[in-house]
């Protein structure tokens, strides 16, 4: 297994925190032994556009970008972003996805309209696929803002990493009086 | 410390530590600015500062380099454009103590006005430039960058791109270096004064220099041969090397850390032994041409492009004429997701009557240039820092006294800071009539929110002087300054309206500051809500384009808007432009 690499996308929209959702992934895939990179774009990207990080992981990885249609597992914050970028996936590839949905400007003017059915639409390609109520699970954890932890749990479950490389990252990059309600969320997404 | 994982950004930081440095300055720049940033917040012991732009960066950099310290100076591509002129003759005086600049380019405009490719800097200006492939190289290069340039005595470039700067990797951090001299005055007149007599001498050695280096690099092991199988070799430098190897993992790699002066014999002896020979690089065939000036066959640009970035698809895609793989593709037209600004930007209800004020807007580089996109469509030209006011100036010269009123230029605090002020003394001096918006938003918003010298604290977070904006454009001789709270819609209006009548040049100040300004400068208050009775359906809000504002077609019998909690500030600019009273503030926290 360790000397395939392993391919994440994570996907979303700016300002829904996938940078430092990213973050505490690679960070668990170092203290995990791997060699990682991960590549994302910042700037312009942030002012609620559509946002990508690439997280690679392996004995040995050079490409810090996932080659294309190659991405073991879409991580998705956003479920229009999530359906958007299923064309990187391998065919049997996984999603995990968030099933909150933001609306892009040509649909919030009423221009263009958000797609339907995106989850039954994501299953249909790919079956292994997991859509999360994060919004709920995170509210159940004690903070709307510990969605991307519940997310992160729900990821955690396709990845062959122990849990305890899990925890230590949150410790390593979670701040101390926020942690609790993170290891929460993050055990509610492993459950869910 | 063993190991840690660090973005290029993060990692040139950290080398620039090691090497012992003690200045370091730089004006923000997308991708770049998490240099000087992770400087200021890891290494205190490192003097760090924004500078107003980039050439007066660099000249900063430079007088600590004649002083005997190692300085460091970091920019975006476009940077390099400002600061060329004291880099241009820089070239010529050389160093005291190590100069090292880092320039990011943005290879597919993530988040820039041009593609340029700065390697031609390096190769036009005469100076050496490293090009690590990694978060490990660029710590690495950028500690060998300043040996390099105490002892070649010369300014050395580090080119970094956005997949360098913003992508992570695994850094082995070492100790940094000890016993570098102190710094002191020394006067040295003929390598340091560049009048005629001493600059002509300069050249030779300069020339002499760029030929020793070439020289040296081919034994060096940052050039590197990478043994494969076959008869295929790859020369290539920077993340094109990752590339390369990720679809050509049995070829002969020629990997280039120098990637100006190239080692011409290294390069002769790697072509020999192979029958098919690639450059694969990003941006222009800038080894390529090189290695074909030498007489060796290589294919590159004939197979890949000059324009946008690399990836491996790419690469294998120009090499092996194949499709770009695609897993499975939605049928249907997604809705894109263009950036916009946030809900609260201070620069929205500007634009929004800039757009019905049919005003001819000359614009520039920032946030507000997002002023562009439909539903506000109140931009019409952006070229480079500083520039709008420059444009406003001279399409005025050549327009009817009638259409000389429409034009207007917009520009940011920091940009206005930056080089725009010039463009201020030129309107005053030649007559012009133009007017001047400064969207005063009290940071550099674009590239993450940094202070600048309007905002009154330093990059350390330091108390500073903070420059007295209208004071400033009076004492250039603007006579009608105003400043206004741009939250105020008809007020922001009818001052517009009035000052694109004046024949005389007038600066507009629009005070309030960025939602996401890092002190407590700014007061959200409770979302605002849309009263169903009271929504007529009409869209006037929608003319906005605020990410909270939402069209709802199934809402009432014509549809209605809505407002996203989540994301309203409760700024109340829909609530003046909503003629029906439809948007109220809501009871609840």
């Amino acid at each position: 297994m360790k000397n395939k690499v392993q391919n994440i996308l994570l996907v979303g929209v700016g300002g829904q925190g996938i940078l430092l959702a990213s973050e505490i992934l690679s960070e668990v895939l170092m203290l995990g032994g791997y060699d990682v990179k991960k590549a994302e774009v910042h700037g312009m990207a942030q002012r609620g556009g559509s946002v990508v990080s690439h997280v690679r992981y392996g004995e040995k990885v050079y490409s810090p970008i996932i080659p294309e249609g190659q991405a073991d597992i879409l991580f998705g914050f956003e479920l229009l972003e999530s359906y958007r970028y299923l064309p990187l996936l391998k065919t049997d590839g996984q999603v995990v996805a968030s099933d909150l949905q933001i609306v892009p400007p040509g649909v919030a003017l009423g221009k263009e309209s958000y797609p339907e059915d995106v989850p039954a639409k994501i299953k249909a390609a790919f079956p292994r696929s997991r859509i999360v109520n994060a919004m709920a699970l995170a509210q159940q954890a004690g903070n709307m803002r510990t969605v991307n932890t519940v997310l992160l749990g729900a990821l955690s479950n396709m990845m062959d990493i122990p849990e305890e490389a899990w925890n230590q990252a949150m410790n390593n990059r979670v701040p101390a009086k926020f942690l609790e309600e993170n290891l929460n969320a993050f055990a509610l997404g492993r459950q869910a | 410390m063993d190991k840690t994982i660090l973005s290029g950004n993060e990692a040139f930081a950290r080398g620039a530590f090691e090497a012992g440095v003690k200045v370091a300055s730089a004006y923000p720049g997308t991708p770049s600015t998490e240099i000087l940033e992770n400087i200021a917040h890891h290494y205190p012991s490192i003097d760090s500062s924004w500078a107003p732009n980039e050439k007066v960066s660099l000249e900063v950099t430079i007088g600590a380099s004649f002083g005997g310290a190692r300085a460091l100076c970091t920019m975006k591509h476009v940077g390099v454009n400002v600061a060329a002129d004291p880099l241009f003759t820089l070239s010529y005086t050389g160093v005291r103590g190590g100069l090292v600049l880092i320039v990011a380019d943005d290879p597919e405009l993530h988040s820039s006005q041009n593609e340029q490719d700065s390697r031609h800097y390096a190769r036009f200006a005469k100076v050496p430039m490293f090009e690590p492939s990694d978060s490990e190289e660029a710590r690495a290069f950028t500690r060998l960058a300043f040996e390099a340039s105490e002892q070649f005595d010369t300014p050395v470039m580090v080119r970094s791109t956005t997949r360098i700067s913003h992508s992570k990797s695994i850094v082995y951090p070492q100790t940094p270096v000890e016993g570098l001299p102190e710094p002191s005055l020394a006067r040295d007149p003929a390598k340091l004064v560049m009048l005629p007599g001493n600059a002509r001498k300069r050249h030779y050695f300069v020339e002499e220099r760029l030929a020793k280096m070439a020289e040296w690099s081919c034994s060096q092991s940052f050039n590197r041969i990478e043994e494969g199988q076959g008869e295929v070799g790859v020369i290539t430098a920077g993340v094109a090397y990752q590339y390369a190897k990720e679809v050509l993992p049995e070829a002969h790699v020629l990997k280039l850390g120098l990637v100006h002066p190239l080692p011409k014999q290294l390069i002769r002896e790697f072509a020999a032994r192979c029958k098919t020979l690639y450059v694969i690089e990003e941006l222009d065939p800038f080894i390529e041409e090189q290695v074909r000036a030498m007489g060796i066959e290589v294919h590159g640009k004939d197979l890949l492009s000059v324009c946008g970035e690399l990836s491996p698809g790419r690469v294998a895609a120009g090499l092996f004429k194949e499709e770009i793989p695609q897993g499975f593709t939605p049928t249907e037209t997604l809705p894109q997701r263009p950036p916009n600004m946030c809900p609260g930007c201070p620069h929205r209800g500007v634009f929004y009557q800039l757009n019905r004020l049919k005003a001819y807007v000359t614009g520039d580089i920032g946030c507000y240039t997002l002023g562009f996109m439909p539903p506000l469509s109140a931009m019409d030209t952006c070229v480079c820092m500083g520039a709008s006011i420059g444009n406003a100036t001279g399409i005025s010269k050549v327009l009817t006294p009638e259409d000389r009123k429409k034009v207007v230029a917009v520009i940011g605090d920091s940009t206005f800071l930056h080089t725009g002020i010039n463009g201020l003394i030129d309107m005053v001096y030649n007559g012009s009539t133009a007017t001047v918006i400064i969207l005063d938003n009290s940071t550099t918003g674009m590239t993450g929110r940094q202070d600048h010298p309007g905002t009154g604290y330093s990059l350390k977070g330091d108390p500073s002087y903070q420059v007295d904006l209208e004071g400033l454009c009076r004492s250039v001789g603007v006579k009608h300054v105003y400043s206004i709270d741009p939250y105020g819609l008809d007020e922001t209006r009818d001052l517009i309206k009035r000052e694109m009548e004046r024949p005389e040049v007038s600066v507009i100040i629009t005070r309030r500051a960025c939602m996401l300004h890092k002190r407590d400068l700014i007061q959200r208050k409770p979302p605002l809500f849309v009263d169903a009775d009271k929504c007529t359906a009409c869209k006037a809000c929608l003319k906005l384009g605020c990410p909270a504002i939402k069209w709802n077609p199934a809402a009432g019998t014509k549809g209605q808007a809505e407002i996203d909690k989540l994301i309203c500030v409760g700024c109340e600019v829909c609530m003046q432009v909503c003629k029906f009273g439809a948007f109220g503030v809501c009871d609840e926290k």
